[in-house]
């Protein structure tokens, strides 16, 4: 009972947070660097920060993180840290050739105002950054956001540092896909590309965060969105932003700057939100839907028809980021679960009336934490008990304690694998995500049956 | 020994007074260490007879850790040892962060040790208490006794008084007290007994009224305090007996700040309002 002292009765708490259901602004940043083809992200601070957040991604990902740190001493915070960023960007572009080194502060930084465009400008006039090699930005400091934002952030900074409109518009469309996993990335882009949309998805962490292995180290992987790709998003149609916080920056960014007109929607998480993407992709590209799809559409139908008795009515507590709940609530509603308990660390102002909207007609009284921790999760789980939990790995103490089953979904999952390779987006993705539910609770089932209703065919 | 820090609004003349005062206690013999806390590195001039001295930030920045005390104090006047910690150049890093590196950095280096047998330390801190690090003299087990330098004109002792909010704060959790209002007079209307009413007010005395005179400027631009540069001169006894009162003075006090409308009363009362 590794959380026997979390009591059932909930008191007001307003400035201590217990479990929180976020973390870091530059994990987001470094993790959207990372979907740059080619590009070193550069924690500016010190060097406890960046290896931090290298370690949360690579326990994540199960892959090596790449990233560099201005190593700030003692004089560093004093003096502040030109000096070690202008040696950073010489030290990064003579040895280790990056096409773009990816800057994102650090709460030291930020806090003795560091300027890093100054700073790049410096290193600039200095000779330090090479031609055709580009220094990109974002405040990430950790006391405001969370990873959401800061996320968010550097997908911004690729439209504020690369976007250029030529005037003439090119036949593609621009993706964001959103804080989502590589496999998720991949699933979008495989979506355009049986739709037959031509697009630039950025960030793209595919290749980049689910290498095979080869025997060979690649410093930079061949995935990543390429520099010249980003370049082109300000003359692309139109741009598909998928989820509000994550990507709803970097569209409207690309509309002001180069008027790109967007659309953001929710993550295409569960059927209706899938169906919703591919019916934005159709209409914006002027193209059909094939077979391949609507096939891949009928057989996520076709699971929920099939299994329906075991979703319905079963409590679930999920606890996350905004864009992935309000989709995967949707979801879940959709297949006539109740989503009871729903808390997240990151402040979204839309959060509790679309939460609101989406379970109107779920007959059982649903909580809305936002922020909210884990540990008023387990408090509410405590008073009203689920069925099921849903949420990152940090949830397992929770399963553990009250003995309720979790799959793991949501940043960060450092004790499973598969995220990396096998999408929740898309009709496939829901079709995953519906095995996973369906297994763990159809092993509680067993588990749980007497000898007598111990069935064979579920 | 005792540690003493010196505040006050910018451009009162904080330094100024400390280095003259300091003089003052070199004379009776006094052992005092002066470390400046201001980002110019400008507190010790008078004492060292020009900006020669080597920060302690900046002998940190070249050096590294590995600091020797003899590279950042220079003996002064009659003997008065002399730090300044410097800063970063205006507009870039954190000065608040240099003042806790530099004070924390003289304490590792043994820079307060017995063996250096200091009568005084004092800490002369630049402007208003904008952070944390401003603050770092008179944290505990640092200055137990401050001056406030200020002057007849309305906003030095509104900064005053604000400095006096802060020392409550500290002074509640800890040892550190006020010691006194120096005047260093503007030539304000009424100006003696406005301050020492103000003082009244605060708990406090008005230790000394240090008047006006053009010999401190003189002494200055020639890079000397006026005790050595015109030590006969009427301003090198104000001085003197500065030195005297502070070392005589034993009324250490839990300031209590007033409220921004009655300190504007006060000043209306004592003949600003004309």
């Amino acid at each position: 009972m590794l959380l026997r002292h979390t009591p059932k009765e909930i008191t007001d708490r307003k400035i201590l947070t217990i479990n929180p259901a976020k973390t870091c602004q530059p994990i987001g940043a470094m993790y959207a660097a990372l979907g740059i083809h080619n590009c070193l992200p550069h924690s500016h601070g010190s060097q406890g920060c960046c290896a931090y957040h290298r370690s949360t991604l690579t326990r994540h990902y199960k892959e090596p993180v790449m990233a560099a740190t201005s190593s700030f001493t003692e004089g560093a915070s004093v003096f502040g840290g030109q000096a070690n960023l202008v040696q950073a960007i010489d030290n990064i572009f003579t040895i280790y050739e990056p096409d773009v080194i990816a800057v994102h502060t650090t709460c030291l930084s930020e806090t003795i105002g560091d300027d890093i465009p100054q700073i790049a400008r410096k290193a600039e006039a200095d000779g330090k950054i090479p031609p055709g090699k580009y220094v990109i930005h974002v405040n990430t400091p950790s006391y405001v956001g969370t990873h959401v934002t800061g996320f968010a952030g550097m997908t911004k900074a690729m439209v504020d540092y690369f976007a250029e409109s030529a005037g003439k518009k090119i036949n593609q469309i621009n993706i964001i896909p959103g804080y989502v996993e590589p496999s998720d990335m991949e699933e979008i882009r495989r979506i355009a590309e049986v739709m037959g949309v031509r697009t630039v998805l950025f960030p793209d962490t595919s290749g980049v965060l689910n290498r095979p292995q080869t025997g060979k180290y690649d410093m930079f992987p061949p995935g990543g969105v390429t520099v010249e790709a980003l370049k082109s998003t300000g003359n692309s149609q139109a741009t598909i932003a998928l989820g509000q916080l994550a990507s709803g920056p970097a569209a409207r960014a690309l509309d002001s700057k180069c008027k790109v007109p967007c659309e953001i929607l929710d993550l295409p998480i569960g059927l209706k939100a899938t169906d919703r993407f591919v019916d934005t992709l159709r209409r914006t590209a002027g193209t059909d839907v094939p077979d391949t799809i609507n096939i891949e559409r009928g057989r996520l139908l076709d699971i929920i028809t099939d299994m329906h008795q075991y979703f319905y009515g079963k409590k679930v507590a999920l606890a996350g980021d905004p864009d992935q709940l309000i989709a995967l609530t949707e979801f879940l509603v959709s297949i006539d679960m109740w989503p009871i308990h729903i808390v997240s660390g990151t402040v979204d102002k839309d959060f509790q009336a679309r939460i609101k909207e989406i379970t109107q007609y779920v007959p059982h009284p649903v909580n809305v934490g936002i922020p909210g921790d884990l540990f008023l999760l387990h408090q509410w789980i405590k008073n009203e008990p689920v069925d099921l939990l849903v949420g990152n790995t940090y949830m397992k103490y929770i399963s553990r304690d009250e003995d309720i089953p979790l799959v793991r979904f949501g940043f960060p999952v450092l004790d499973r694998i598969g995220h990396g390779y096998f999408p929740t987006v898309g009709y496939r993705g829901g079709m995953r995500l519906l095995e996973k539910i369906l297994d763990v609770l159809l092993d509680r089932q067993d588990r749980d049956a007497k000898e007598e209703s111990f069935e064979l065919v579920m | 020994m005792r540690k003493v820090a010196i505040y006050g609004k910018g451009g009162i003349g904080k330094s100024t007074t400390t280095q003259n005062t300091v003089a003052g206690l070199a004379e009776l013999n006094k052992k005092v260490m002066v470390v400046g806390c201001d980002p110019k590195a400008d507190s010790t001039r008078l004492l060292l007879g020009g900006l020669a001295q080597k920060s302690v930030l900046d002998t940190l920045r070249e050096e590294g850790e590995d600091v020797d005390l003899e590279d950042i104090r220079r003996a002064g006047f009659n003997g008065v040892v002399c730090v300044e910690s410097g800063g970063p150049e205006p507009g870039v890093g954190c000065a608040g962060r240099g003042i806790i590196t530099s004070i924390n950095l003289l304490e590792q280096l043994g820079a307060y040790a017995d063996s250096e047998k200091l009568d005084y330390a004092f800490y002369d801190v630049l402007g208003d208490v904008v952070c944390g690090g401003f603050a770092m003299p008179i944290r505990e087990g640092k200055a137990q006794e401050i001056y406030i330098v200020v002057s007849g004109e309305m906003m030095a002792m509104y900064a005053a008084n604000n400095i006096c909010k802060g020392i409550v704060k500290f002074a509640e959790a800890g040892g550190v007290r006020l010691g006194g209002l120096i005047c260093n007079s503007r030539k304000v209307d009424n100006e003696r007994e406005m301050i020492e009413a103000f003082a009244d007010v605060l708990g406090t005395q008005m230790i000394h009224f240090v008047p006006r005179d053009n010999m401190v400027q003189r002494a200055e631009i020639n890079r000397k305090t006026v005790i050595e540069f015109e030590p006969t001169h009427p301003q090198a006894d104000e001085y003197r007996t500065l030195a005297g009162k502070i070392e005589e003075n034993t009324m250490h006090v839990i300031p209590k700040p007033m409220h921004t409308d009655d300190l504007e009363k006060l000043l209306i009362e004592h003949g600003l309002a004309g």
